[in-house]
C-alpha cells in the first residue's frame, strides 16, 4: 500500500512522520539528534530508505548523518567542507569585505539516479558534492569562480546556498539560489555558471535590477516543465518560462508578496503554492491568519486556503525549506511552522490538519512518497 | 586511581569526559581513555581522542588550524585550560588518572 514519509528538521532535532495513503493517521518518530539544529533532511529518489540529514550546532559544528533504513537508525558520515580554492571575500552586512567561512549545510539534494551522490548547499555560499555516500565532500568550485562573489552578501539568516534544482532530465543543468546573491545556472555540470536574475527588482540593494545581489528565498519547478520556474523572493513572487533566463511578477492579488516558500502541485504544473508573510520586518502571517495561497493559473490569480488552519492569533513563520508536496494521486501538501506545527493537506490544499503541534521550530519539511 | 594514569613506560592514560552531543556522535558511554606519551599535553590528548574517534574531527577543534572551536572549553582540576598553550604539560592529577579532562560546551542562555 502506498504511503508517505515526512522528514522534518527542527531547531532541536529531526522527526520522521509516516502515514498510509489516506494520510489521516500518523506515526511520529524522534527526536533524532536531540538538541541539535537539523536544517534539512532529504531521501534519495533512487533508494528511498537512504536519507541524508544536515545536523549542526554552534558548539560542535557540522555533522552529516545518513540512514539506510528509512530514518530508523543513523550513522555519521563525513563533515569536512573545505573550500577548494582561496575563499576570498564577500560583503558583510555593513558592506565591508568579509572572508568566506564555512558555517553549516543548509540543503541536501540527493541525485535522482545514484544514492551515493548528493549535492550540498552551504553557508558561506558554495556548492559541494559527494559521490561516496557522504563520506567525503568536494566543492563544485565554478560557482564561486563566477566572479561576482565580492558582491554577494548575507541575508538575515546568513549567506546561504539554500536551493538546488537539478534539471529533471539532464543532470548537467541546474539552478541554485543564494541569499543574497540570487539565482545561478549551469549547463555543464557545474563547471561554469551564469547569473539568472534578469527581471528581478530589489529595493534593498543600491542598483535594484543588478545582475546579482537579490535575496531569493526559494525556487520550485514541476518535473514535466523544467523551463518554468517559480520563485519566492524577499519581496515578490516571480516566474520564469525560460529556465531562469528572465523573470516576471506573478504576485497578482496576494495579500502580500513577501514570504519564504513556494512549491508546485505534483501533477498540475500550473498549480502553485505560497504562504504570504506580512513583511520583512514582521515575520508572521497578515492579520494573524495562517493562509496558504494557491494559484491554478501559474500565478497572478491566487485563492486563500484556510480550512483547518488557525484564522486568529497566529504569529508563526514558515521558513524557506518548510513546504513540500507528495506524489500521491490526490496531491498532499505539507508545511511546518516556527511554532512547531506541521500541517498536512491530503486534498491539494482544500483542507488542512496538524500532524503534530508542539515540535521545536520547524526548519524544513520534505516528503517521500512510498510505494 | 580508576586504574589509569602514568603507566611507567613513558606514557600516561588520560581520562576524557565528553559532553552529551559528542558522546552521542562518537557512540560512547562514559569516559574516553587515551594513552599518550609523557609529558602529556592537551594537543596530544585531543589528537588521540580524534584518532580513536575520527568522527569527532572538526567538532572540538578546527580541522585546519587546530584552534579550539569558539564555544568549546577544556576544564580540569577546577582550572580552565582553554586559553593556555596546547603544548603545555597537563596537570599532574590528570596524568596519573586522578582527574578527567572535561571537554565542555560553553554555557549559553536561552
Amino acid at each position: 500500500m502506498s504511503g508517505v514519509r515526512v522528514l522534518v528538521g527542527t531547531r532541536k532535532g529531526a522527526f520522521v512522520l509516516t502515514a498510509d495513503g489516506a494520510r489521516s493517521t500518523w506515526e511520529v518518530a524522534g527526536p533524532f539528534f536531540p538538541g541539535l539544529e537539523v536544517y534539512h533532511l532529504k531521501g534519495s529518489p533512487a533508494a528511498p530508505d537512504r536519507i541524508y540529514a544536515a545536523v549542526s550546532g554552534a558548539w560542535f559544528g557540522q555533522q552529516i548523518q545518513r540512514s539506510d533504513d528509512g530514518g530508523r537508525t543513523w550513522e555519521p558520515v563525513g563533515n569536512e567542507f573545505a573550500y577548494a580554492t582561496v575563499p576570498g571575500t564577500h560583503q558583510w552586512y555593513d558592506g565591508t569585505a568579509h572572508p568566506w567561512e564555512f558555517a553549516r549545510v543548509w540543503h541536501l539534494e540527493p541525485s535522482r539516479t545514484d544514492p551515493d551522490t548528493v549535492l550540498a548547499g552551504v553557508e558561506d555560499a558554495a556548492l559541494f558534492r559527494t559521490v561516496d555516500g557522504g563520506h567525503s565532500w568536494s566543492e563544485v568550485p565554478g560557482l564561486r569562480e563566477h566572479g561576482s562573489g565580492p558582491q554577494w552578501q548575507p541575508g538575515a539568516g546568513g549567506m546561504c546556498l539554500h536551493t538546488i534544482l537539478p534539471d529533471p532530465v539532464d543532470e548537467n543543468r541546474m539552478l541554485v539560489a543564494i541569499s543574497a546573491a540570487g539565482v545561478f545556472r549551469t549547463d555543464d555540470g557545474g563547471k561554469s555558471w551564469r547569473a539568472a536574475n534578469r527581471g528581478l527588482v530589489s529595493e534593498g540593494i543600491p542598483d535594484p535590477d543588478a545582475e546579482v545581489g537579490h535575496c531569493v528565498h526559494k525556487l520550485a519547478l514541476h518535473p514535466s516543465r523544467p523551463e518554468t520556474v517559480y520563485m519566492q523572493k524577499h519581496w515578490d513572487v516571480m516566474r520564469s518560462d525560460d529556465g531562469g533566463g528572465s523573470w516576471y511578477d506573478i504576485g497578482g492579488n496576494l495579500p502580500t508578496d513577501f514570504g519564504f516558500v513556494v512549491d508546485v502541485h505534483a501533477h498540475e504544473p500550473e498549480t502553485v503554492y505560497v504562504i504570504p508573510i506580512t513583511s520583512d520586518s514582521e515575520h508572521f502571517p497578515p492579520d494573524g491568519r495562517l493562509r496558504v495561497h494557491r494559484s491554478r493559473t501559474g500565478g497572478g490569480e491566487w485563492e486563500p486556503l484556510t480550512r483547518g488552519l488557525p484564522q486568529e492569533h497566529c504569529y508563526v513563520d514558515v521558513l524557506r525549506d518548510a513546504l513540500a508536496v507528495d506524489g500521491l494521486d490526490e496531491c498532499g501538501v505539507y508545511f511546518g511552522t516556527t511554532g512547531g506545527q506541521v500541517y498536512a493537506s491530503a486534498d491539494a490544499g482544500d483542507s488542512w490538519a496538524p500532524i503534530v503541534r508542539d515540535l521545536p521550530a520547524v526548519l524544513s519539511v520534505e516528503v517521500q512518497t512510498l510505494s | 586511581m580508576n586504574g589509569t594514569g602514568t603507566t611507567g613506560t613513558g606514557t600516561a592514560e588520560i581520562r576524557v569526559k565528553l559532553p552529551t552531543h559528542l558522546r552521542r556522535l562518537a557512540g560512547v558511554d562514559g569516559e574516553v581513555r587515551v594513552e599518550v606519551t609523557e609529558p602529556a599535553t592537551l594537543r596530544a590528548v585531543l589528537d588521540a581522542v580524534e584518532q580513536l574517534h575520527p568522527v569527532l574531527r572538526g567538532a572540538i577543534r578546527d580541522r585546519g588550524t587546530q584552534r579550539r572551536r569558539a564555544f568549546v572549553r577544556f576544564f580540569a582540576c577546577e582550572e580552565d585550560l582553554s586559553h593556555g598553550s596546547a603544548d603545555d604539560p597537563l596537570p599532574e592529577a590528570l596524568r596519573r588518572g586522578a582527574e578527567p579532562l572535561l571537554v565542555v560546551g560553553a554555557m549559553a542562555g536561552g
